[in-house]
């Protein structure tokens, strides 16, 4: 009857790493998704085309170029901010400040934060700012340009709103969100960037999404 | 009977507690406390839940020589903001401008002063909204 037992913890054991293996987390594709039916071998494939962030051309605070290429093989959060904003921008950044000292090393991720008062925050304004916040290399960049590309790339594609609006402190309408972006360039994940809480946990999906991608290459 | 001495007796050492606590306290206990909100929704975004600022960007409110100096001023700095300037804080050089809360009542002005001036390491005592006033009158 021990020796019975004894199997069975052993069976149990065996299927419960087996199990844990399968359940490993994986986060959610978010954003507009699409289903294409094509034709494949003379069969009829229906395959789901998930919404990606389309090209993008702005300035970072070095003055550098920066595209869609410059993110090749990167995971990102994107935000939205202006240097002058009095309300939420201060806590958002303060917030991101714990995410780019946890993988400032970390080759494969990025956090870009674009302005939507580009009128202002030139790329002299936006070094200043980055001088300032204490942040170096480019691991974080600050993204400047057209103003009607930012905001179409926010409120389009990365879905989130940003208006003007002078009756504002600030003069700017937005909401603090962080959008997490994996290396295919779909949105995997919404924060609010005010939120200590919800950053905490960016930061641990930013990691199941680093080992995502990982294995993936692997198989 | 036993049960109504005791209770006698703790409603009793309530009183006492309570009175013991100087008009003067409680005056400072109110203040401290609505300051606490107002900081929450007015201060706490920039200058940070411990008033630890950030980085270069925002001056923290822990030096205490800078504020017991500007004292006069504070209340003048909180509703009419700062405009683009250099300030000299903990020894470290911040510049840029705070924004005005042209619509805040003195009463919550002294009430976040009262807040600031007793916590991160500050020791100012109650700055009552007489003293804002007076303050108010005079700012540039």
């Amino acid at each position: 009857m021990k020796k019975f037992a004894g199997l069975i913890l052993i069976i149990l054991a065996f299927a419960a790493c087996k199990f844990n293996d399968a359940d490993k987390p994986r986060l959610p594709i978010m954003g507009n998704r699409d289903a294409v039916t094509k034709t494949v071998n003379g069969k009829q494939v229906t395959d789901t085309v998930y919404q990606t962030i389309p090209d993008f051309k702005f300035v970072n605070q070095y003055g550098d170029s920066i595209t869609q290429k410059s993110l090749k093989g990167d995971i990102y959060v994107a935000d939205f901010f202006f240097t002058t904003c009095p309300s939420i921008c201060p806590i958002m950044h303060r917030n991101m400040l714990t995410v780019y000292n946890e993988f400032k090393n970390v080759p494969d991720f990025k956090i870009i934060s674009h302005t939507i008062d580009p009128k202002h925050d030139s790329v002299a304004v936006m070094k200043k700012y980055a001088d300032k916040l204490g942040i170096t290399g480019n691991s974080w960049w600050l993204l400047q340009g057209n103003k009607e590309q930012t905001y179409d790339l926010g409120q389009k594609n990365y879905l989130v709103a940003i208006k003007q609006d002078d009756g504002t402190p600030g003069g700017y309408v937005h909401q603090g969100w962080f959008v997490l972006v994996d290396k295919q360039k779909r949105i995997r994940g919404y924060y609010d960037g005010t939120d200590e809480k919800q950053v905490a946990k960016m930061i641990g999906d930013i990691k199941i999404l680093r080992a995502e991608v990982n294995t993936e290459i692997a198989q | 009977m036993k049960l109504k001495v005791i209770a006698f007796i703790a409603v009793m050492l309530c009183v006492i507690i309570v009175s013991c606590q100087s008009e003067a306290e409680q005056e400072y206990k109110r203040y401290y406390g609505s300051g606490t909100l107002v900081y929450k929704a007015k201060c706490q975004n920039c200058h940070g839940e411990k008033g630890e600022g950030l980085s270069n960007l925002i001056p923290p409110l822990t030096d205490t020589a800078y504020l017991k100096k500007n004292k006069a001023q504070l209340a003048c700095f909180v509703k009419y903001g700062i405009k683009e300037t250099i300030t000299t804080i903990n020894g470290k050089a911040y510049e840029g401008a705070m924004p005005a809360n042209v619509d805040m009542p003195a009463i919550d002005i002294a009430e976040v002063l009262t807040y600031i001036g007793n916590s991160f390491g500050n020791k100012m005592g109650t700055i009552t909204v007489d003293e804002v006033n007076a303050d108010l009158e005079k700012c540039k």
